[in-house]
């Protein structure tokens, strides 16, 4: 009886100094799931989910404070890959944080109107306006988000909402109609 | 080799009402020229050509309009001679029905071809890729209906079999079966060109058995050519035979496995007309500049085949055949198992039409919603590619993408047997084409958010560059003033007088210049 408490408290000591060395040697840094839910964000960095990009929405749905319905970019998709990836219900997208828009949309600059202030440049979260102080300032669109953070800052209003029309090229099939014709038995 | 009497099949297919008898009445009818020929830039599978023309540019028959974009794609040139008038967008033959960026030419009439030097029989002492070079500035795509470039396919790599697919299984479509009737002995001297290319051992030309004088004609053929490089396979009549997977596994018996390539097998397969649009570009330095078209069905007055230049509008080609019926209903390009609608006949000819199918308004029809799966099975019994239909269409319905690629989705080849047999008239294919088209979108957003995450850490990284040199700037600075203000002692004075001496001195030395300038300047006036 004796014996069998001690082997078996042996067994429990050698099974805890593993864990615990495992637990030093192979400590991961950072929180990885953090990196998967931001893997599965639109990178739009625009702020509507109220944090300031998405690898901050990402950390704070990683810690629980913020829903996963918060991204409007990410629409409908990204909310049932993040229900997926963190094994939660899928929920429609909160309102509050605004709609899903029909097409992709980027901005573009009305040259005759730009005043070359630097303004829009020094908002845009992914460097995608080209120009300097005085200078003409362009959007260039194949890097342009859509997040519209540069609408806000410019003094003249001159920067304006395109959208992005599809292309044989990136078209989208629709969901078959339910409707057919069908011809009737005589 | 494999004795030409043993053959192989494939799972599933259907067998169908051909109305081939519809169009195979008369021979090749030529168009007549029209007056404005639209030509896009996108004929083809893989990347949009580009222009080398530009409005107001005087074009010649021949004349290549838009090069390649890159290795996956085709040159485009001028059906006829005349003037460029503009490039813009233009409603196209796509199942999206969207337009796309044009050349619009208006003909003079005149028929001016570009110079042309032909190879001819001297083909035998080329190298393979300086022709693979001539069919690919020739524009050549395959013309069974996927316009792939052609000579990205001709690798000299490990073949030992051409196979020429006349198979033409889908009904109504005939354009491949009187080419082979009336110009049999031009389609085998292409096939010869493409052996020489790829160091093909042999041809085997695959007809399907409901068109023996096209099978006539070729034996005939083969019979006036002593090499012993043809041989005529004739299979069963069975939908979709001609797909290229499809009549590999028929003739050789081997399937094609997944994501791989027929070169791999040691086959390579090439549609008729491409073989006989080849023989033009070797022995007349043709482009690819025409083809022929099937005109047909019971919303056509007259069908048969024509022989059309690319770019002409197809309301022409209606014309041309009769005219629309009465009782006619939807316009579609291609068979009635692939093709698609069309909203307008304003559309231009391209290189992948094989056919324009007019379809008569059914008696007694009635509009009604497709009826639920009733997991019956027999979409499963009848796929060429052995894919489970019934599945990929729950998970499309339900848009579960990692399911539907576990079920191979983007194996489906969209042959439409599926859809067919379907009880319920469960628009399957369009489930498909939806899952697909979603999917790759979904791909493409993947690969844009991954770029605007890089370039947000760099944005971010940037500001941060930029607030540690500043504070690097003005930390030095402070130092240096307060290293400054340690040394203060009469120093400072006369180091204080000096700075200002050196200052009226440069000022002084500035004025002179100055005034020097002006000096010279009046002495020249």
């Amino acid at each position: 009886m004796f014996t069998v408490i001690i082997t078996l408290a042996i067994i429990a000591s050698v099974f805890g100094l593993v864990l615990a060395y495992s637990a030093i040697r192979f400590k991961v840094e950072g929180d990885p799931v953090v990196d998967k839910i931001d893997a599965l964000l639109p990178q739009t960095q625009c702020g509507q989910c109220t944090y300031a990009g998405c690898r901050p929405y990402a950390e704070a749905i990683a810690k629980g404070e913020a829903d996963i319905n918060q991204c409007p970019p990410g629409g409908e998709a990204t909310i049932i890959a993040l229900a997926d990836l963190l094994d939660v219900e899928v929920k429609p997208l909160n309102a509050e944080h605004g709609e899903v828009k029909t097409l992709p949309t980027v901005v573009r600059i009305d040259e005759q109107t730009c005043i070359g202030c630097t303004l829009c440049i020094q908002a845009c979260p992914v460097d995608a306006i080209l120009g300097a102080a005085k200078q003409m300032h362009t959007v260039i669109e194949a890097e342009c988000t859509g997040c519209n953070l540069c609408i806000p800052p410019c003094p003249v209003d001159c920067i304006h909402i395109v959208e992005v029309k599809p292309t044989v090229r990136n078209w989208t099939a629709e969901l078959p109609d339910v409707e057919f014709v069908a011809p009737v038995a005589s | 080799m494999k004795q030409t009497e043993e053959i192989s099949k494939f799972d599933g297919g259907l067998t169908l009402v051909a109305y081939k008898h519809l169009s195979t009445g008369s021979t090749i009818s030529t168009m007549e020229q029209s007056k404005t020929y639209i030509i896009p830039l996108q004929q083809h599978i893989g990347v949009i050509s580009q222009p080398l023309v530009k409005p107001g540019d005087r074009v010649l028959k021949g004349q290549m309009l838009a090069k390649p974009g890159n290795m996956i794609s085709a040159a485009i040139h001028s059906p006829i001679s005349g003037v460029v008038t503009d490039i813009k967008e233009h409603d196209v033959p796509h199942i999206s029905g969207l337009p796309d960026q044009c050349i619009f030419i208006d003909n003079d009439f005149k028929d001016e071809w570009i110079e042309r030097k032909p190879l001819a029989d001297n083909y035998n002492q080329s190298t393979s890729s300086s022709l693979r070079k001539i069919i690919r500035d020739a524009g050549i795509v395959g013309l069974g209906g996927a316009a792939f470039p052609s000579s990205v396919k001709q690798t000299e790599m490990n073949i030992k079999t051409l196979i020429l697919n006349g198979v033409e299984c889908e009904p109504y479509i005939t354009c491949d079966d009187v080419l082979m009737r009336e110009r049999a002995e031009e389609i085998l001297s292409g096939a010869d060109i493409i052996g020489h290319i790829i160091k093909a051992r042999q041809c085997i030309i695959a007809i399907e058995d409901n068109k023996p004088e096209a099978i006539k004609a070729i034996q005939t053929a083969i019979e006036k050519d002593s090499t012993g490089f043809f041989k005529v396979q004739v299979i069963p009549t069975i939908y979709p035979s001609g797909g290229e997977k499809q009549l590999i596994k028929i003739i050789t018996g081997k399937e094609v496995p997944k994501s791989r390539y027929p070169a791999e097998l040691g086959v390579l397969c090439h549609n008729v007309a491409t073989a006989y649009a080849i023989y033009r570009a070797i022995y007349f330095a043709e482009p690819l500049i025409s083809r022929i078209t099937t005109v047909t069905g019971h919303g056509v007055a007259q069908p048969q085949n024509i022989e059309v230049l690319i770019g002409t509008p197809m309301s022409s080609c209606i014309k041309h055949c009769g005219g629309y019926t009465d009782d006619s209903d939807e316009l579609i390009m291609g068979g009635p198992m692939m093709g698609f609608s069309l909203n307008s006949d304003n559309i231009p000819i391209i290189k992948a039409t094989n056919c324009l199918l007019v379809t008569a308004k059914a008696k007694n029809t009635q509009k009604q919603k497709h009826l639920p799966c009733i997991r019956c099975g027999k979409c499963v019994e009848v796929c060429p590619v052995r894919l489970l239909p019934q599945q990929l269409y729950w998970y499309a319905s339900s848009k579960n993408i990692e399911r539907l690629i576990e079920h191979h989705l983007f194996d489906c080849i969209e042959c439409g047997c599926c859809a067919y047999v379907c009880p319920s008239d469960i628009p399957l294919v369009q489930y498909y084409r939806f899952a697909k088209t979603t999917i790759w979108q979904q791909e493409r957003e993947r690969k844009a958010s991954d770029i605007a995450r890089q370039r947000h850490e760099f944005h971010q990284h940037r500001l941060e560059e930029q607030k540690r040199e500043r504070e690097e700037r003005l930390r030095k600075k402070r130092e240096m003033l307060k290293n400054k203000s340690n040394e203060k002692t009469s120093d400072d004075k006369t180091s204080k007088q000096a700075a200002i001496a050196e200052a009226v001195a440069r000022a002084q030395a500035k004025k002179a210049e100055h005034n020097k300038k002006k000096e010279t300047e009046n002495k020249t006036d």
